[in-house]
């Protein structure tokens, strides 16, 4: 593995310990206000300044660690169990259910752009945590799909799949058993990278004020608030962390997963 | 001949059920409002009598689709005097409903903001172009060197930055610090730069990573031992030869991208208040509770973003005789 991919997973690491040390981090109470230090500038007291409210800038970023992570492994976790399922089910059972699963259902779902079907779904059914991770598992789960698929219809032709069904395993012990666990490496590669892309389309929607309402930390939420013209000119502070600490975090996944993705693939290893 | 009849055939025959997908969809998401529309847009001090009023106005009283199911009462048939169909009689004859707010026809505001998304995404494709093809063109002809480690380093910032953490922090480094460009809106021609530079950098680094493996496998090609046998600069080599051959998969990519360029648009144009259908979306329509023209703006969207990617599809089987023939 590269140089890029430790830097990724040690960045990943800092910021799985921060949400999980969230509170033993943060200095101050999120949601405390203080309307007499409004857009204070970094200081001792607050490491990263303060918001339009007084609100500590650092702990804010630091819990919003933790509604990224909640999100993004309830999002690729829930989504990866969907995909993998109808993947594993189109590849290994092929015929009619294929074709009605890859040649139409997966096809519809990359034809439409996905951060616009997240809007359009929570634009109908309201704002929320439930209801935004609900919207980006819809979008997300036909990525592990593809790849399950493709995986099952290679492996499915291995001599230990004839051997096992000679010894009579039924169908679902052949998938789950014997074919899921050799298709398994670039599944890791879909999450980690599923992982970046949950994180970027919860702080894209809560951006657009169709995520997570204030109060919450959402690191999209703090941006959005922060970017009024005489905000950027008096107060950056507010713009930049939150900023950073979003991009770090995708940057980390997106260096594991395409340095994973070299490793297992040993075409592009040597390129 | 046959063969390639075919294929057209069934790509078009899946372009249609894609899109006969997505305007069912779009449909019947209205379907998914807590509550009722109506009584979201007049209040909950609106008397029945509005409310009857409002939802006859715009067709709201008839049933949502060919049947409905009740835990009770098991199926129920309504007949084709429905909303999908009524949807789907406008949306064939160009009626896209008329705006739940202004009483406007949602297909003339739509209209009126396109030209401006259309713009902003095509500034975008270009300056991502303007920025990716030195880039990876330096990458590739100097594999593994400095110069390819931070062109790859860049590419990949590039990807990971959020358009909403690029573009504020632009519109802070050229607009309040630098004062030269006005940080919102589209009063004068360049205005369009800094939304374009955001929109497009996240293409420009995918573009700069496609050129550079590009570059480098035709690199290795005999045609370019050839070229260079026979006594051409490098410079020739590489700008006459190698990316002639190298751009074909690029030019693919880049009509996959006017299609996620549309989409995307929709966060830069909130961050520079960019009046076109993205705004419009949020602000009019999600924000204002305009659920027709939420539907409007949300179908086309997509269906100039799958008609995009056919169209590329399309061009594609047509240039790589390859690919048409496989």
């Amino acid at each position: 593995m590269n140089r890029l991919t430790y830097i990724g997973l040690a960045i990943a690491a800092i910021f799985i310990l921060t949400a999980i040390f969230a509170p033993f981090i943060a200095t101050q109470d999120v949601t405390a206000q203080d309307l007499f230090m409004r857009y204070a500038a970094p200081s001792a007291r607050h490491w990263f300044g303060t918001d339009a409210l007084g609100r500590d800038v650092f702990s804010r970023v630091v819990y919003g660690a933790r509604i990224s992570l909640e999100v993004g492994i309830i999002v690729v976790t829930v989504s990866a169990v969907i995909g993998i399922f109808i993947g594993a089910i189109a590849g290994f059972y092929g015929g009619l259910v294929d074709k009605i699963l890859s040649g139409y259902i997966f096809n519809v779902f990359l034809a439409f752009p996905g951060l616009l079907l997240a809007i359009a779904l929570v634009a109908f059914l309201g704002a929320g945590l439930g209801k935004l991770i609900l919207a980006l598992c819809v979008i997300g789960w036909v990525g592990y799909a593809r790849v399950m698929r493709g995986q099952v219809l290679k492996v499915r032709e291995y001599d230990f799949v004839q051997a096992a069904r000679a010894l009579g395993a039924s169908n679902m012990r052949i998938l789950f058993t014997h074919i899921l666990p050799n298709a398994i490496q670039p599944l890791i590669v879909q999450a980690s990278l599923g992982m970046a892309g949950a994180v970027l389309a919860e702080a894209s929607l809560s951006f657009l004020g169709l995520g997570i309402p204030p109060p919450a930390p959402s690191w999209g939420t703090m941006i959005e608030e922060a970017r009024g013209i005489d905000i950027l000119y008096n107060a950056p502070h507010v713009l930049f962390f939150p900023g950073i600490a979003i991009a770090l975090t995708v940057l980390a996944f997106n260096f594991i997963g395409d340095g994973l993705r070299e490793y297992l693939d040993p075409k592009q290893r040597q390129r | 001949m046959k063969y390639k009849i075919q294929n057209v055939a069934r790509q078009v025959g899946l372009l249609l059920l894609v899109v006969w997908t997505v305007v069912s969809l779009v449909t019947l998401l209205i379907e998914l409002v807590p509550g009722d529309p109506a009584t979201a847009i007049l209040g909950e001090q609106a008397t029945p009598e509005q409310i009857a009023n409002f939802n006859a106005k715009h067709g709201l009283d008839k049933p949502a689709f060919f049947f409905s199911y009740d835990g009770k009462k098991g199926f129920d048939w309504h007949g084709a005097d429905n909303r999908y169909l009524d949807y789907w009689k406008g949306v064939l004859t160009g009626d896209l409903g008329t705006s739940f707010r202004t009483d406007r026809p949602v297909l003339d505001m739509i209209l009126e903001r396109y030209p401006a998304t259309i713009k902003l995404a095509v500034a975008a494709l270009i300056v991502a172009v303007g920025i990716a093809l030195p880039l990876g063109v330096l990458a590739g002809t100097n594999k593994n060197t400095w110069l390819d480690n931070s062109s790859s380093f860049v590419a990949l910032l590039g990807i990971s930055l959020p358009t909403f953490v690029i573009g504020p922090f632009l519109m802070y480094v050229f607009a309040v610090k630098l004062g030269w460009f006005s940080p919102t809106g589209s009063a004068n021609p360049e205005d369009i730069i800094l939304p374009a530079v955001t929109l497009g950098a996240a293409l420009s680094a995918i573009l700069t990573r496609m050129i550079r493996s590009s570059v480098i496998e035709e690199l290795g090609e005999d045609y370019v031992r050839t070229a260079r046998a026979k006594g051409l600069s490098e410079r020739k080599v590489v700008y006459k030869h190698v990316l002639k051959n190298g751009l074909i998969p690029v030019v693919t990519i880049l009509g996959l991208q006017l299609g996620v360029l549309l989409a995307g648009a929709i966060i830069t144009e909130k961050i520079f208040s960019w009046q076109g259908l993205g705004l419009l979306l949020l602000d009019d329509g999600i924000g204002k509770r305009d659920y027709r023209l939420v539907q409007g703006c949300v179908l086309v969207i997509s269906v100039t973003y799958i008609l995009a990617n056919s169209l590329t599809d399309l061009v594609y089987r047509w240039l790589d005789p390859r690919i048409r023939l496989s």
